[in-house]
């Protein structure tokens, strides 16, 4: 028989208790130790991802830090640059306004150069007209200066035109006082009498004349009756030059660019003027005109910048084409 | 000739004895049983093990895995019946290179009492798991006419485990005992290395019938349950 029943019990008994040896010594321990493994290395892995989430976080907080600083910086260099900007722009205004201060005052001192200037050219024409004039006068004193003066002063007595011839007349006539001739020198005997003649000539009656000495007239006569009035004297010619200078020069207030110091040129006007008044043989009193001409001579030349020596050249009838200039006539003022 | 290690007997008291197959499975259980003791006696639960702790480790794992393949969801019940039954029968076989050894396994009142448990254990589980009525209704199913049939698959079942392992077991000792008179000394050595591989093959077929077993008693509600997760 091949089956022992005994053996077979023994056997199985035996398998049980092996059954239960391996339980208690093998499967269980061993499941125990993979469970704790487990366990373990899912605890670690766990705190692995909370790692992970914390370093996660942390990289999320600071890549929101750095957006923030990078925000503040950008602000902080628009502010920067705002500011730089607003103080360029208050810098460059008080440059302008210092530059425009300096150019207000360079200009108050141009002008007050221009003015000075004029002052001066004013004072130098003056001095010059003086000079021309006392040469005329010199030149007229080879005869006589007086006589000369009187010889003037009766011719255009004779040569007044009508209507003022009449009203002088009437008003000599009608003159309870004796007229007045006053003269920047004392006139001779004859002179007065040559006066007398010419008066009682021209207006045909006795006129009563009394003669007086005025040195402020410079050089010239003066007939002064019920307050009409016939003069020929260098300060009226003075007079009239002065007011064509005055308002020469208000014109040339306004600033030229181009012209040069005028100081340069007014003796070379002076001068021009006074060959002018040569060329036309001394006569006539075309003082203003002479040195308006002599200028704008002057002036052109300068234009051109040519070295052209002197507009000595000009031909003669072309200063006679000129509008009649004016000279101090016998003129009627009331007074 | 044995034809069994149960007819060495080494000591003999009436009914008692104590025979050869009974030794050497005192024998095969003691250096189970200590060898698993002193291995897992410090077992690290660290990363770093043993190279003793991780071969026992394989083992273990590797039966759970098997039986979980076979069907059973709860590896960790069966390990202690299924991986003995396979422990047991593959160490019986291993041993058999030692020489004197004769495999316990090789006796057929050993495989009919491992048969014997298996029969018992299919029953065991499968009430444990579904409770009595619901086991023995799986006996008349799909019908009342299959109740004969099922109890007749049972018993033979039981039966064909008990004589396969023997018959395996008992052939390859034989084989190599007559080869051994007949041939040279080569062949033997061969034939021993086929009957390791027989006795390995053996084990595995055992326990993974014992455990197709197990399963089919334990899984006859599943479909149910599944249903009535379904819901």
């Amino acid at each position: 028989m091949l089956i022992d029943w005994f053996t077979v019990g023994a056997q199985a008994l035996n398998f049980l208790i092996l059954v239960w040896l391996m339980k208690r010594f093998l499967y269980k321990p061993i499941l125990h130790a993979i469970d704790e493994r487990e366990k373990r290395i899912a605890a670690e892995l766990a705190d692995a991802d909370a790692k992970e989430a914390k370093a996660q976080k942390e990289r999320d907080e600071f890549q929101h830090k750095n957006e923030e600083f990078d925000q503040q910086r950008a602000t902080l260099l628009n502010k920067a640059t705002d500011e730089a900007q607003a103080e360029r722009q208050r810098l460059l205004n008080e440059a302008r306004k210092a530059a425009d201060a300096l150019s207000a005052k360079r200009q108050e001192t141009l002008r007050s150069e221009e003015h000075n200037l004029h002052q001066a050219i004013s004072r130098r024409t003056q001095q010059e007209v003086f000079a021309i004039a006392r040469k005329a006068l010199t030149d007229l004193a080879t005869t006589s200066l007086e006589e000369r003066l009187v010889e003037v002063f009766t011719r255009r007595l004779r040569e007044m035109d009508g209507q003022a011839k009449a009203g002088l007349g009437e008003a000599l006539k009608t003159a309870s006082e004796p007229a007045f001739v006053r003269s920047a020198f004392d006139l001779p005997a004859e002179q007065h009498e040559a006066i007398q003649n010419a008066l009682n000539e021209t207006f045909s009656a006795e006129i009563h004349v009394r003669f007086e000495t005025a040195p402020d007239l410079i050089s010239g006569i003066e007939l002064t009756t019920n307050g009409q009035r016939v003069a020929w004297s260098i300060a009226d010619y003075l007079a009239s030059l002065e007011k064509g200078v005055d308002e020469l020069l208000k014109e040339k207030d306004k600033p030229n660019a181009k012209a040069k110091t005028p100081s340069d040129v007014t003796p070379q006007i002076a001068k021009r003027a006074y060959e002018l008044y040569e060329d036309r043989g001394r006569k006539d009193a075309r003082s203003v005109q002479d040195w308006e001409k002599a200028e704008r001579e002057i002036r052109k030349d300068e234009a051109k910048d040519e070295p052209k020596a002197e507009p000595k050249a000009e031909p003669k009838p072309k200063a006679k084409d000129e509008p009649k200039p004016k000279e101090p006539k016998p003129e009627t003022k009331s007074q | 000739m044995r034809l069994s290690p149960d007819e060495m007997i080494f000591w003999q008291h009436g009914f008692l004895k104590l025979n050869g197959t009974i030794v050497f499975t005192w024998g095969l259980m003691l250096v189970l049983a200590v060898g698993s003791k002193i291995i897992t006696r410090k077992l690290s639960t660290d990363l770093k093990r043993s190279n003793w702790q991780n071969l026992l480790e394989i083992v273990v794992t590797g039966i759970e895995k098997q039986i979980e393949e076979v069907g059973l969801s709860q590896p960790q019940k069966y390990i202690g019946f299924l991986g003995t039954l396979f422990l047991f029968v593959a160490a019986a076989s291993l041993c058999t290179i030692i020489p004197g050894y004769e495999p316990p396994t090789g006796s057929l009142s050993t495989t009919v009492a491992l048969a014997l448990c298996v029969f018992v254990a299919v029953p065991f589980f499968g009430i444990e798991e579904q409770g009595v009525g619901d086991y023995l209704k799986s006996y008349v199913k799909p019908t009342v006419i299959m109740l004969p049939f099922n109890i007749i698959s049972e018993l033979s079942r039981t039966l064909a485990l008990a004589v396969r392992l023997f018959g395996n077991m008992m052939s390859g000792a034989m084989i190599i005992g007559i080869l051994i008179t007949i041939t040279p000394f080569l062949f033997p050595i061969v034939m021993t290395m086929l009957g390791l591989l027989t006795g390995m093959v053996q084990a595995y077929i055992f326990s993974i019938l014992a455990a197709v077993y197990i399963a089919a008693a334990t899984r006859a509600r599943k479909p149910k349950l599944e249903s009535e997760a379904k819901l």
